[in-house]
């Protein structure tokens, strides 16, 4: 999946999952949990919208890798 | 035969606002079935009737904020009922001939009618001078009235439709009866408004004057938010709503608070949660999980809450009337955070009884609800106690304001690394603090914290919750 792919996941995942939040009014290096005020059920409910979506399941111990808004694009990158 | 009445659907609900009705005249409800959905202060939600009959009116209209206790709408009887009455007494004759004397008589042999039957004519727009009774001395049945209505050509016929897509037709100006439906005996559908709207070149909310819905009913528009994104209303007039919705909550809320503040002598205690074992066999099972049935600790700490609740009947029940009723059963209030601001704290029925990923499972689908202003009565009527999970924002503790008429609010904070010394040995360990405020009116501190020593024990075997 190349960059754009896996930005287009990730604005339509966090439109579901926090709708207030539009991805290209926060920064790159915002934190999902404390910026964004995902809690852990959003979370989850994240990681798995981008998996039904894009097929990239991103295991519990990678979580730290996808904290951030770029991180978590990059890893769909990386993985998808 | 009864009055449907606007609940109350919780301790702090004074009033409720009609958002949609799920019924119509005519329909026949079970105890159970949902006929409306209210908006109070705090949420929307839906409710249920708690008898069986035939809505015969419905007299509260949409957008109508009424007292607690108000009648909504009219249940009859069941059909077969109905239909009795005028077999067993149809009017006399004589009252006929005295009405048709008082007026002049559209139809001189004016067929013996129910009042209840006449009402669904009346409401279905059937004129029953127009009908063949087939029921005793020709009176005329319910199920007459509704094979007249079955009869009339397919363009006269009322149309069936939901009520949201009756709104969003109205907010579209799209004209009903021009679209086809799609929907069970050919109702029309949201989508089916949608489509007709998209059809015409000049689809978009109707120019005239606002939405005829969203001012008085704005947590009916939450839900269809995501649903018809391209038949909203101008963006602009969102935020005003949205901002009135928060105040209102907000309002709510220090009401509430306040009243438990001013009568609950609380007393609160902490204690730090040993979550080694707890968090190393969450993430065990994790790893062999696909993330749609991932756990998060807080399905381990709330089911740990409910089972200590069961076992320390003083933190679970309502204290009412200058009296303590600790309840048998454990419906765990789950303090769900809003994004647009406050909060509500709905139930997890039963929680002490559940498996850990039906507790899972249920608390997913409550907050997601929570979320979107969905929730039924009971879930908000009835929290025999409280858990705010609030730390799983980051916070190393939080001390709740218990929400009467309960009397305890168990607190956890964010799950950490901490240096942990046991036997004389340092180490790192998963831990969290809980925290316990409870009502001095009904429990000690040495009760309370058998309660938080209880959650401390059942975290130590995960695999037994």
């Amino acid at each position: 999946m190349n960059e754009q792919d896996a930005r287009a996941a990730v604005r339509a995942a966090l439109g579901k999952v926090a709708p207030d939040v539009e991805l290209d009014d926060v920064g790159g290096d915002a934190r999902l949990r404390q910026d964004l005020e995902l809690d852990s059920l959003d979370f989850l409910r994240l990681v798995e919208t981008i998996d039904t979506a894009t097929g990239v399941d991103i295991p519990e111990r990678d979580y730290p890798a996808v904290a951030t808004v770029d991180g978590l694009i990059s890893y769909l990158a990386a993985h998808g | 035969m009864g009055d449907f009445l606007m609940p109350s659907l919780g301790a702090d609900m004074e009033h409720g606002k009609i958002v949609e009705w799920l019924v119509k005249p005519g329909d026949y409800v079970r105890r159970g079935d949902l006929v409306a959905v209210v908006d109070t202060d705090k949420t929307v939600m839906d409710v249920e009737s708690f008898q069986e009959g035939v809505v015969a009116d419905l007299l509260v209209d949409i957008g109508e904020t009424v007292p607690v206790g108000t009648p909504l709408a009219r249940i009859t009887q069941t059909p077969a009922e109905v239909g009795a009455p005028s077999r067993e007494a149809p009017p006399p004759r004589p009252v006929a001939a005295k009405v048709e004397a008082a007026k002049p008589a559209p139809s001189p042999e004016a067929p013996p009618i129910a009042p209840p039957v006449r009402h669904l004519a009346h409401r279905l727009g059937v004129d029953t001078g127009r009908i063949h009774g087939t029921g005793k001395d020709g009176a005329i049945t319910r199920a007459d009235v509704e094979h007249a209505v079955a009869a009339r050509p397919a363009g006269t016929r009322r149309v069936r439709s939901s009520p949201r897509a009756r709104r969003l037709a109205a907010e579209l100006g799209v004209e009903l009866s021009s679209v086809p439906g799609t929907g069970p005996e050919g109702a029309v559908t949201v989508e089916d408004v949608q489509a007709a709207a998209a059809r015409r070149p000049e689809a978009g909310p109707r120019e005239a004057g606002p939405p005829a819905v969203a001012p008085e009913a704005p947590g009916a528009v939450v839900p269809e938010a995501g649903a018809v994104p391209e038949a909203r209303a101008p963006a602009a007039e969102k935020p005003p709503e949205g901002r009135e919705r928060v105040a209102t909550l907000r309002r709510a809320i220090g009401a509430l608070m306040s009243r438990s503040k001013q009568t609950i002598p609380h007393y609160y205690l902490s204690t730090t949660l040993d979550l080694r074992a707890a968090v190393g066999w969450m993430q065990t099972v994790n790893a062999q999980r696909p993330v749609a049935s991932r756990l998060v600790p807080s399905a381990l700490l709330l089911k740990a809450a409910a089972l200590a609740a069961k076992d320390v009947p003083e933190v679970n029940g309502f204290y009412l009337d200058g009296a303590y009723r600790p309840s048998a059963a454990v419906h765990l209030g789950v303090a769900v955070a809003l994004r647009q601001g406050g909060l509500v704290a709905p139930a997890i029925h039963d929680a002490d009884t559940l498996a850990l990923d039906e507790l899972m499972e249920q608390l997913r689908d409550l907050v997601s609800r929570a979320r979107a202003g969905r929730l039924q009565r009971a879930e908000m009527a009835d929290p025999t106690i409280t858990v705010t999970n609030l730390g799983d924002l980051g916070v190393e503790s939080v001390y709740g304001v218990i929400y009467p008429p309960q009397v305890a609010m168990v607190g956890f904070g964010r799950v950490l690394e901490q240096p942990w010394a046991e036997n004389g040995m340092l180490g790192v360990r998963a831990a969290a603090i809980a925290t316990l405020s409870a009502d001095h009116r009904v429990s000690d501190g040495l009760r309370g914290g058998r309660f938080l020593a209880r959650i401390q024990e059942l975290l130590q075997k995960p695999d037994e919750l």
